[in-house]
């Protein structure tokens, strides 16, 4: 039996496509993945996000815990409600998932991690505590829904649809969070748009999406999500990373804080040893023909790989990411090979497109 | 689901209708746009190809997917739309109307293997 998340039925009633995502059965679209691409781009789309875990970490060893669990130091976060995005890095350095974590207290932490790696995510953090002996609670709460508005209009579009949502958020910087009553508004997303997402109970999710959709909210699928995060340049977990993967050569550098030498992050010893031995760019395909993920690039510093690869309804062109030699640089020209055929292409910065416009 | 009457349909989801001349349209069913999403390229097979019955010789990408199309039954191809390759939406607004390649069918007497509407409707429904 596929797992449904507590808006299934709002999904079936809205006309949605379904299809399996890791186990859940979920909108794929709700007639045009392309239409509701440009609605987040121009208007304001919501996402069914309850897919995704959200865990609350809790006790006097949280902090130091999470010190030492992520690659990203919470140490930055200060700010109750204050947002990080973070890779889960095995022993090796691989990639085992990646992942928000909200700050509350120092005692007190909400985790948000992938759907098709939650329950893999939970073992290794419960893992983790054992071996360490931290002190610290770890619930998972499927008892949560959540869901993600997005796009130019989608703070104005949730102020008419939730009652004093706007005092509360009016003032919240990029990812940062606050309560709403029971819901948490977090000004966080995956589109490359402004916009928030909202967990609630799940018992109050349904009433949430109907007043989001009376808002002029449009219902997205997981297709436009994708082909929005992939303008937006942002990785989707087992497709731009894995476990064999360091957020090194994943465009996920960034993420990773060796500032504090005394922080023996898990991972921390294999990346030193391990600098990157790749690059993330972006492609944009020149001649005719849709890029996808697992093609062969060409470059002048060797052989690369699209690791996922869209039409992009924004840019009017296929476009991927690539993993390539560290010495191919934007701007040049390389060659992918479709279905046996090598195409033009041109390796650009990311992300390709943002706040509504075409960066590229 | 829009499966008209006067056409026959193979498993893989393409439509075939015989013209007056014996030619063969080719295009894929309502059901095979509805199921790929939004299309937005195609790529189909020169005029003056032989083809075999089942041999892929057009591939339709949505922006979900590449899928290939098949050749309903051996001949040559004597067409392909470029209406379509320049407009690949086409093919989502009129499944019926924009149509993909016609062959010249080395037997007239393989269309008849194909399944009818009914036939087509089954498969179509089970997937």
């Amino acid at each position: 039996m596929p797992l449904h998340t507590p808006l299934h039925a709002a999904h079936i009633e809205a006309g949605a496509r379904m299809v399996d995502f890791a186990g859940w059965d979920m909108p794929v679209n709700y007639g045009s993945q392309i239409e509701e691409h440009h609605a987040v781009r121009s208007d304001a789309g919501m996402f069914d996000v309850s897919h995704m875990l959200a865990l609350d970490l809790s006790g006097d060893g949280a902090t130091a815990f999470l010190r030492t669990l992520l690659a990203n130091d919470v140490a930055k976060l200060q700010v109750p409600g204050k947002a990080l995005y973070s890779c889960m890095l095995n022993e090796t350095g691989g990639v085992i998932d990646d992942l928000i974590v909200y700050f509350f207290a120092a005692d007190k932490y909400r985790i948000v991690v992938n759907a098709g790696t939650a329950d893999k995510d939970v073992a290794w953090m419960r893992k983790q505590i054992a071996t360490l002996g931290a002190n610290v609670t770890l619930d998972a709460r499927r008892d949560l829904a959540m869901i993600a508005v997005q796009g130019p209009n989608a703070r104005a579009r949730t102020w008419t649809a939730v009652a004093g949502s706007e005092s509360a958020t009016a003032g919240l910087k990029v990812f940062q969070a606050a309560e709403v009553g029971a819901m948490l508004i977090a000004r966080t997303g995956y589109t490359g748009e402004d916009g928030f997402e909202i967990t609630v109970p799940a018992a109050d999710a349904a009433d949430l999406w109907h007043k989001l959709l009376a808002a002029g909210v449009k219902p997205c699928g997981l297709g436009a999500r994708d082909t929005l995060r992939l303008e937006a340049g942002m990785n989707l977990y087992g497709q731009d990373m894995d476990e064999a993967t360091s957020p090194l050569d994943a465009g996920l550098a960034w993420t990773v804080d060796f500032k504090d030498e005394a922080r023996d992050f898990i991972g921390r010893a294999a990346l030193e040893a391990n600098p990157a031995s790749a690059r993330m760019i972006g492609l944009i395909l020149e001649d005719k023909g849709v890029l996808r993920a697992h093609q062969p690039v060409f470059t002048a510093h060797g052989e690369g790989e699209t690791t996922s690869g869209s039409f992009s309804p924004t840019l009017q062109k296929a476009i991927a990411f690539a993993r390539v030699p560290l010495d191919v640089a934007v701007g040049d020209a390389v060659e992918v090979e479709i279905r046996g055929k090598r195409l033009k292409a041109r390796a650009v910065k990311l992300p390709f497109a943002r706040n509504g416009k075409a960066l590229v | 689901m829009n499966t008209p009457a006067e056409l026959k349909y193979t498993k893989s989801h393409e439509w075939v209708r015989t013209e007056d001349d014996g030619t063969l349209t080719i295009g894929i069913t309502d059901h095979a746009q509805e199921a790929l999403g939004d299309i937005v390229f195609l790529e189909l097979p020169e005029a003056g190809r032989t083809v075999a019955a089942g041999e892929e010789c057009a591939v339709v990408e949505s922006v979900k997917a590449a899928s290939d199309i098949y050749a309903p039954v051996a001949g040559e191809v004597i067409a392909n739309n470029e209406a379509a390759v320049d407009a690949p939406e086409s093919v989502n607004e009129d499944a019926y109307g924009a149509w993909l390649f016609k062959i010249k069918p080395a037997s007239a007497a393989d269309v008849d293997g194909l399944l009818d509407a009914a036939a087509y409707a089954e498969v179509a429904a089970a997937d």
